[in-house]
């Protein structure tokens, strides 16, 4: 149990402090706390107060979480079981999409937007949602288990365009079937259900929000930090369901298959029913992120964010975790949140605030004539503006980069025993039975 | 610890077909499987009976379709022809999972560890009905009590037969950073743990150092008179000769000869068969 | 224990068989509806012919692009998901040549590469097309397949040469991050706006019952391109040494390796021919829709993907012939499915495929 991580971070570190490291919690808050003091130290360079601080950790919080519930599922899928899963998007549009279709109030009493539905309540829609993408899950997986992983991944893939497709579909924007008019919204979307939190807040919680106000601090603060305690609520349910179910006979199984199929069936084990249970059980806790990521965020969601961009990202979330740890995936997630995804935005108010950059250049060639012309301002101040283009490209990078150095992530050779039980405590116990009988002494 | 080959089998003049051995039932018997793949024939009727308890040998030149039999039996590859017959039930074209859970299973010719899980994970995946293979007992506080019992009494079974090969000292270690021929231990180790009538071994004794191999052919022998069958397809002639009691010879998809390693030494088609394969 | 036996009993017919004999009935139906349709006059031939032509000149498109990615994937084991983002951005730099070609002297020679990003140049100001600048068009045509084959022969050098023996995965891994960077390198530079290319060119209308047929000048030139490029290609793999080395390799990569064919050198000549059909099948398809965006390419990818999988991985001549299908599916599938679904019909043919044959539907054995 002496053995020393071999993450680059846990290598470095002195032998006291990475002990401490060693512990999945101080490896997840030690990266999380980190990240938070940059954006605060970011924050306090640009003299935001305690609302603008509190605002800007809430946002970085809030893609946190998010994109780390949905890289424990991806490493479910790849990680555990080896299933190559790229189409990730689509199970969260059909969960997001089945829930707001089923929400929306009946034709004729419909308060906001056009769109009618069925006027369920939100508690069963969100049920049906999670229901309808474990089934998607169920109906794309099961004839694609025998597939080799790479066919698997365009499958799923093709799945998840399909799936956008018919949700941009104008033939499918407003129909009537059997007396039911509903519809998908098309390629402009559709208004989802209210935020209960919100709701909340704006209703029975209506003191605390004025209490905080009394404070003198802006009031939104209540519902936003509220609604991503809720996501966190989530992540940690997803993390220890995940984590449970990873140490376990089931995952063993799981780890087996990733490893090796073949022998894995040669051992009695039939290997489709575990890997399709892996599956659809990750694809259901896609389609409630779907519910409670997309759902909310805007309250209207349209077919254009279900990119395959979105899947992207994750899977690069895992990727910098390595994939099979959950731990791992979290601390990726984190960095990725952080460093990669808004990282960037982050640099550039920095410099926005303390470099005066003058001129301007809408479009790369009028960069390029003004650098023919001496002037660099304008060019970084175009660098500036494409920063979320950018950083799809810098993310690019650092995936290609991490796999010809770093192929199994920065925590993926870190070991999660698959039991229900601590095997490394009961070997240790037997090896410390076996040298006290041998000394004569008494066995614990 | 070379035990004498027990002398009690027929004579080998039926050539391809089975022996009539009246003794026992066969506890596996395999008739005229036949395999072809693209046009190539892999299998050309090869039959022959394996009498339960016993370590029997099955040899044959490169290319002889040893590998291919044992994909056969153990269902990984489905015959064109022929019956494959376990126990007194037909388990032709089962899947893999079946016939390793009716009780028969296999090892590979190159060692098929779990290579990122530790030892101790490899020897505990493999038993049947545990528990905690269904998700949900795996997750529900309460339900999941029973599952860490059921671990407790696996983890008993896996380090006891850890302690039976030798290798608990590597009950933690990765399996893939092991050394071939404990590769090779641990493969037979966790096959035990699914308890089997039969043992399918393919070459267990390549890439294991000289000690190692006396050292698993004792325990194979052990494991044998504790009521196992084996089947062992190896290229060291004078290993099978000396340890089975019975072998099957191979050649060209076809079973050559089956009987004692006397007879088959005697037997001329036998040495054709290995020196036509290196001449022409 | 045995519900989900794998095994079929002795009585059930070859699965092979099965599914061959589902397959000719589906099509037999379709067919006969598609005949009952036209009797019935509900579908007017002109339309029918259409989708036909418009299926298979945007099928050697994809046919074109397809060859390259099967090549690769056949040689080096893996999908390459960046094979999309090449055929972009030669799209873009063969469209920025043609600009400046027809455009030079009368506008700013970076505003005309930029394709008028910014909206400083419009299309109706130079006045490219097929019949108005053919010399433009050529010379965009030629520098799309040069820069198509530059870009696969660079990331190749620097990303996928030192992986070569990475597992397949790591390697569609990392193209799908070659993918994400060259597609966000071209919006960085042109930003996420559709730019139009052309001002109408010579068509002609092809009589037909119950309408006409528009059979325009970009479409025959794409016809003709994509026969020139193929006929070069079969001529390259039958007449060359190094293309019968290409042969051999894809055939057997360790035996082509024992026989003393020097790979890497068969390696750069893949991706090269690869590159540069995917340069032109990106000219060619801009051409033929009239504007480029950085998406053109990836929206192509799985059509691509479905076109190569059905002619068979490693097949040229499977790639363009599955190519063709996909594109004649996507079209002549309107008959019965609203054309916002074109591309998702071809998805699930693709699909279709890979669960039943996943070696291709022309050869080899079914799984």
């Amino acid at each position: 149990m002496s053995e020393r991580t071999a993450d680059p971070i846990g290598r470095r570190l002195p032998d006291p402090l990475a002990a401490y490291w060693a512990r999945d919690i101080v490896k997840i808050f030690g990266t999380l706390g980190v990240v938070y003091a940059l954006y605060l130290f970011v924050g306090f360079l640009l003299g935001y107060d305690l609302f603008g601080q509190l605002n800007s950790l809430r946002r970085l919080t809030f893609l946190i979480v998010v994109y780390g519930i949905a890289a424990l599922v991806v490493n479910l899928h790849w990680g555990y079981a080896g299933l190559f899963n790229i189409g990730v998007v689509g199970f969260m549009a059909i969960g997001v999409y089945t829930a707001t279709i089923l929400s929306r109030p009946v034709a004729g009493q419909n308060p906001t937007g056009s769109l009618p539905g069925f006027g369920w309540p939100l508690a069963l829609a969100v049920v049906a949602g999670v229901l309808a993408a474990a089934a998607a899950g169920y109906v794309a997986a099961l004839p694609s288990l025998r597939l080799r992983d790479d066919y698997f991944a365009i499958v799923t893939l093709a799945f998840a365009e399909i799936v956008r497709i018919t949700f941009k579909s104008s033939e499918l924007q407003e129909l009537t079937l059997f007396g039911w008019t509903f519809g998908t919204g098309g390629g402009r979307g559709i208004r989802t259900f209210s935020n209960p939190v919100r709701d909340f807040f704006a209703t029975t919680g209506q003191p605390v929000v004025a209490a905080v106000e009394g404070l003198g601090l802006d009031g939104q603060v209540v519902p936003d930090w509220s609604y991503v305690l809720v996501l966190l609520a989530v992540l940690v349910g997803t993390y220890w369901l995940i984590a449970r179910l990873s140490a376990s006979p089931f995952g063993r199984v799981l780890k087996g298959i990733r490893d090796d199929e073949e022998a894995t069936q040669s051992l009695a084990k039939r290997t489709a029913s575990f890997k399709i249970r892996a599956f659809v059980i990750g694809c259901a806790i896609l389609g409630l992120l779907g519910i409670v990521w997309q759902g909310t965020s805007s309250g209207y969601i349209t077919p254009g964010r279900f990119l395959p961009e979105l899947t992207f990202f994750i899977w690069i979330a895992v990727i910098i975790g390595g994939a099979g740890s959950n731990t791992g995936t979290v601390v990726g997630s984190i960095l990725f949140v952080g460093l990669v995804l808004e990282g960037p935005a982050q640099v550039r108010r920095v410099v926005d605030e303390f470099v005066g950059l003058s001129g301007s250049a809408p479009t790369f060639p009028d960069a390029l004539s003004a650098l023919g012309g001496g002037n660099i301002d304008p060019v970084l101040l175009y660098v500036f503006d494409q920063t979320s283009a950018l950083r799809v490209v810098l993310t690019g990078l650092v995936l290609i980069w991490l796999l010809k150095r770093r192929p199994q992530g920065l925590f993926g050779d870190r070991r999660e025993v698959a039991s229900s039980i601590d095997l490394e405590g009961r070997v240790a116990s037997r090896r410390r039975d076996r040298t006290e009988t041998a000394q004569g002494g008494d066995a614990d | 610890m070379s035990r004498p080959p027990e002398a009690d089998a027929t004579d080998g003049d039926g050539a391809t077909a089975a022996s009539t051995d009246a003794e026992a039932d066969p506890i596996l018997s395999v008739d005229g499987v036949g395999k072809t793949f693209g046009g190539v024939t892999a299998l050309d009727g090869v039959s022959f009976d394996v009498e339960p308890e016993t370590l029997t040998g099955l040899i044959g030149p490169n290319g002889a379709g040893k590998s291919t039999t044992f994909n056969v039996i153990s269902g990984a590859i489905e015959p064109d022809t022929g019956r494959v017959r376990f126990d007194g039930e037909d388990i032709t074209g089962w899947a893999p999972h079946e016939t390793s859970s009716r009780g028969l299973v296999r090892t590979f010719q190159i060692a098929r560890e779990f290579e990122t899980m530790t030892v101790l994970e490899n020897m505990m995946l493999p038993p049947e009905n545990q528990g905690g293979e269904a998700a949900w007992r795996a997750i529900l506080p309460g339900v999941r009590d029973g599952v860490k019992e059921d671990e407790e009494e696996l983890f008993e079974r896996a380090w006891e037969m850890l302690e039976f090969f030798d290798i608990d000292h590597l009950a933690l270690e990765e399996a893939g950073t092991l050394s071939g021929g404990q590769r090779k231990l641990l493969e037979l180790a966790r096959a035990l743990m699914l308890d089997p009538e039969v043992l399918l071994l393919d070459e267990p004794f390549a890439g294991v150092n000289p000690s190692l191999e006396q050292d698993l052919l004792d325990r194979l022998e052990d494991l044998r008179d504790r009521g196992r069958t084996f089947l062992l397809v190896e290229h060291d002639m004078d290993l099978i000769m000396e340890h089975c009691e019975r072998v099957i010879v191979m050649h060209q998809g076809r079973t050559l000869v089956t009987g004692s390693p006397d007879e088959v030494r005697s037997e001329e088609r036998v040495i054709e068969a290995y020196l036509g394969g290196e001449v022409a | 224990m045995a519900l989900l036996r794998d095994k079929a009993p002795d009585w059930a017919p070859d699965r092979t068989r099965v599914r061959t004999a589902l397959f000719v009935a589906v099509l037999a139906l379709l067919l006969f509806d598609v005949l009952r349709r036209l009797l019935g006059e509900s579908l007017a031939p002109s339309l029918l012919t259409g989708y036909l032509w418009d299926g298979l000149v945007f099928g050697l498109v994809i046919g074109l692009a397809g060859v390259g990615l099967s090549l690769t994937y056949d040689l080096l084991g893996f999908a390459n998901f960046a094979h999309g983002d090449y055929i972009s951005v030669s799209a873009f730099v063969g469209w920025g040549s043609t600009y400046l070609i027809a455009g030079l002297g009368s506008f700013d020679p970076l505003n005309l590469f930029f394709l008028g990003v910014g909206d400083t140049v419009f299309p109706r100001d130079v006045g490219v097309s097929v019949t108005n600048t053919p010399g433009a068009i050529l010379v965009g045509l030629v520098v799309a397949a040069v820069g198509g084959a530059a870009v696969a022969l660079l990331f190749d050098r620097f990303v996928y040469r030192s992986m070569r023996k990475s597992g397949a995965i790591a390697l569609l891994i990392a193209s799908v991050g070659v993918a994400f960077t060259l597609r966000f390198m071209l919006v960085f530079l042109f930003t996420q706006d559709s730019f139009g290319l052309t001002v109408g060119a010579w068509a002609y209308e092809l009589p037909f019952p119950g309408g006409t047929v528009n059979i325009s000048a970009p479409e025959l030139l794409l016809v003709t391109v994509a026969g020139v490029s193929m006929v070069c290609v079969h001529l390259l793999l039958t007449r060359t040494k190094l293309g019968k080395a290409m042969r051999a390799m894809s055939a057997n990569r360790d035996l082509a390796r024992v026989t003393g064919i020097p790979s890497e050198r068969v390696v750069t000549a893949t991706w090269l021919v690869g590159g540069a059909l995917a340069g032109l099948a990106g000219f060619m398809i801009a051409l033929f829709q009239g504007t480029v965006n950085y998406q053109l390419g990836w929206t192509l990818l799985l059509l691509v993907f479905a076109g190569v999988i059905m002619g068979g991985i490693g097949s040229v001549y499977g790639a363009i012939a599955g190519g063709v299908l996909i594109g004649l599916v996507t079209r002549v599938s309107q008959v019965w499915i609203p054309a916002s679904f074109a591309e998702a019909v071809g998805f699930a043919v693709m699909i279709a495929v890979l669960l039943t044959r996943p070696s291709g539907i022309f050869g080899g054995d079914s799984l």
